[in-house]
């Protein structure tokens, strides 16, 4: 099982070189992330006691030891899950906010990526099957909505859907003033009709790239000859196309999903900010007015580590549906 | 791009002579050119983008076309410097990248070997971690960036998707009849990987370019959304920032925070057009039948 042991080893060295970058930015770049806070602080009208510095110090791990022995260090703490307090919520651990807010956006990014993906590939399968066709016709509408800045995409959706049709809620993650949060169908239809907005804006702006490069391969693939074999045996179309042409063209959208999911991240986050959404993308906001580095690095860790989990799973399901990649 | 037009030209005789001209590729120069042009000569026009004036969140009028910020101050003026400011990072951000990617990429294909193997293993690396949070560090620890440290920082994310893509096209390459003639006819390494490999790069270059120059004006927009580019009025993505900040949305001055948005996803498709264009000649199967 060379490819599955390949793809193991291919993640472990990237999630190393995510905190292995997580841990030398803040030191190549000042040398001392414990100076910076401190400088902040000071900037801001707030200077800190001199016996804030020796708490920040441990808890950034910055010492006067060689570098080897605060990496070690700091991945030993990693790995006990200890990132330290968060500046904006203290004395609340990172842990504890990431936690609080990783749900949400877990849940967000979850529902508009299954969303974006079936919708994606079935109207790209539909416009190469049926080439100049109408679903065709649309490609080139899905070249400028897939140019549009999520998060612009969301101020308009906000300002047009929001507040001048009142259709949906203006921010949060759910009602805040008016429903418990809980396992009620109040709450889950709170959260649903919350979330609707900031799962629009993902859906909108990320299908068009699904569906170019689904409708390219289909067209590619449908020249193939067993298509046209497959034809020709009186196949029924919709078998054709299914199980003959969209099956193989369906591969190289599978493999560019590490690509598709690191862009939606990236416009998520700049999502949530404009809805107020409780999730990671919000928190990550916080931190940044806040100066709170630890909260940013600990973001910055558990987004690497969600993204890196899911490409390592959709690698896999690669392996499993491309008996090919197996032997290669 | 002869060695890929040939065998379509023979492959229907009777038909005439198709030229390898698209709409598409026409379309999205103009929307670049027209771009370029408000960015280099708009802000000699404009007025000052930050003269401060009495009136405030004015609709659009014959005075000030797009209306006015919260401060009075005029935003079409505004938006002309912003397009110089984006299109500035943009191709900063696109040539640099591109030429990274293409060190990498043609270097680590046509040399082959543990070379090869760390460049592929570095730029996978970077293509899956999220680039945006990396971003947000690193601009963050930086704090007196400017824009300069602002493109260095984006092109750290932005290189490794094309390198990719030229290192597959490389390969593909390396092993064609006349680069094995080259070889063996006593050329240098360099002189086939600039004479012989590079030109024949030149279609794919230019779409990676382009793509990079699309990802260098959105993560800057968005970086600078977030109020991390230093705060100046310099890019769409900060007059967003500040209209964002001045509840520009809830007040209704649709004037102030939809132009700069709009030029971005006006401008983006632009470059995808040109990128699609270069497709279509690229690989004759992609254009449609009826045109």
């Amino acid at each position: 099982m060379g490819y599955l042991r390949r793809k193991i080893v291919f993640y472990a060295v990237a999630l190393w070189a995510a905190v292995t970058l997580n841990f030398a930015i803040p030191r190549l770049i000042k040398g001392n992330p414990v100076d910076i806070m401190l400088a902040r602080a000071a900037q801001g009208g707030q200077p800190m006691p001199a016996e804030a510095r020796h708490a920040l110090e441990l808890q950034f791990g910055v010492s006067d030891d060689p570098l080897w022995q605060q990496y070690l260090g700091y991945v030993g703490n990693l790995l006990h899950g200890r990132l330290g307090l968060s500046v904006t919520y203290y004395p609340t651990p990172v842990s504890t906010v990431i936690a609080q807010s990783l749900p949400w956006t877990l849940g967000l990014a979850g529902v508009a990526l299954l969303v974006t993906v079936v919708l994606g590939l079935g109207l790209g399968m539909l416009a190469g099957w049926r080439r100049g066709g109408a679903v065709d016709a649309l490609i080139p509408a899905t070249t400028f909505l897939a140019a549009i800045p999520y998060f612009w995409l969301a101020l308009i959706l906000l300002y047009v859907l929001g507040l001048g049709l009142g259709w949906f809620p203006l921010n949060g993650g759910y009602d805040y003033a008016g429903v418990q949060m809980g396992p009620t169908l109040a709450f889950a239809a709170s959260v649903a009709s919350h979330g609707a907005l900031p799962a629009l804006t993902v859906v909108a702006s990320s299908v068009a790239g699904w569906m170019l490069g689904m409708r390219n391969m289909m067209v590619s693939t449908m020249a193939e000859d067993y298509v046209v074999m497959a034809e020709a045996k009186g196949l029924s179309p919709r078998r054709v196309m299914l199980a003959y042409a969209a099956r193989n063209a369906v591969l190289p959208s599978v493999a560019g999903f590490a690509i598709s999911l690191g862009f939606v991240v990236s416009g998520l986050l700049a999502t949530e900010v404009v809805f107020a959404y409780p999730g990671i993308g919000f928190a990550l906001l916080q931190g940044v007015q806040n100066a709170d580095y630890p909260l940013m690095q600990g973001i910055f860790l558990i987004i690497s580590l969600a993204v890196l989990g899911a490409n390592l799973l959709v690698d896999l399901l690669y392996g499993v549906i491309d008996p090919r990649t197996r032997k290669a | 791009m002869t060695a890929v037009t040939a065998p379509a030209v023979t492959a229907e005789p009777a038909g005439p002579r198709r030229p390898l001209r698209s709409g598409k590729l026409i379309a999205g120069l103009a929307v670049a050119g027209f771009f370029v042009l408000a960015g280099v000569l708009g802000p000699l026009f404009a007025g000052d983008p930050e003269e401060i004036g009495y009136e405030r969140l004015m609709p659009p009028s014959a005075g000030h076309w797009l209306g006015t910020t919260n401060t009075g101050q005029d935003v079409l003026a505004q938006l002309l410097v912003a397009t110089r400011g984006s299109l500035t990072i943009g191709v900063v951000v696109g040539v640099l990248a591109t030429v990274i990617s293409l060190l990498v990429g043609v270097l680590g294909a046509y040399l082959g070997g543990w070379l090869d193997e760390g460049f592929s293993l570095l730029s996978n690396v970077f293509l899956v971690i999220p680039g945006l949070p990396l971003v947000i560090l690193i601009t963050d620890y930086l704090e007196t960036g400017g824009p300069v440290a602002l493109a260095l920082t984006i092109t750290i994310t932005s290189w490794a998707g094309p390198a990719r893509v030229i290192r597959a096209q490389t390969l593909s390459l390396r092993g064609r009849d006349y680069v094995d003639a080259a070889r063996v006819s006593g050329e240098r390494g360099w002189r086939i990987m600039v004479f012989e490999i590079l030109p024949n790069l030149v279609p794919i270059i230019a779409a990676q370019l382009v793509f990079a120059v699309i990802g260098g004006i959105l993560l800057d927009a968005a970086l600078s959304f977030l109020g991390l580019a230093g705060g100046s009025a310099g890019s769409w993505g900060s007059m967003l920032y500040f209209a964002q900040n001045a509840s520009a949305l809830s007040t209704g001055a649709w004037w102030w925070f939809v132009p700069p948005g709009l030029c971005i996803a006006v401008l983006g498709a632009g470059l995808s057009l040109i990128n699609f264009g270069i497709d279509e000649i690229i690989d004759p199967r992609l254009r449609r039948a009826t045109s």
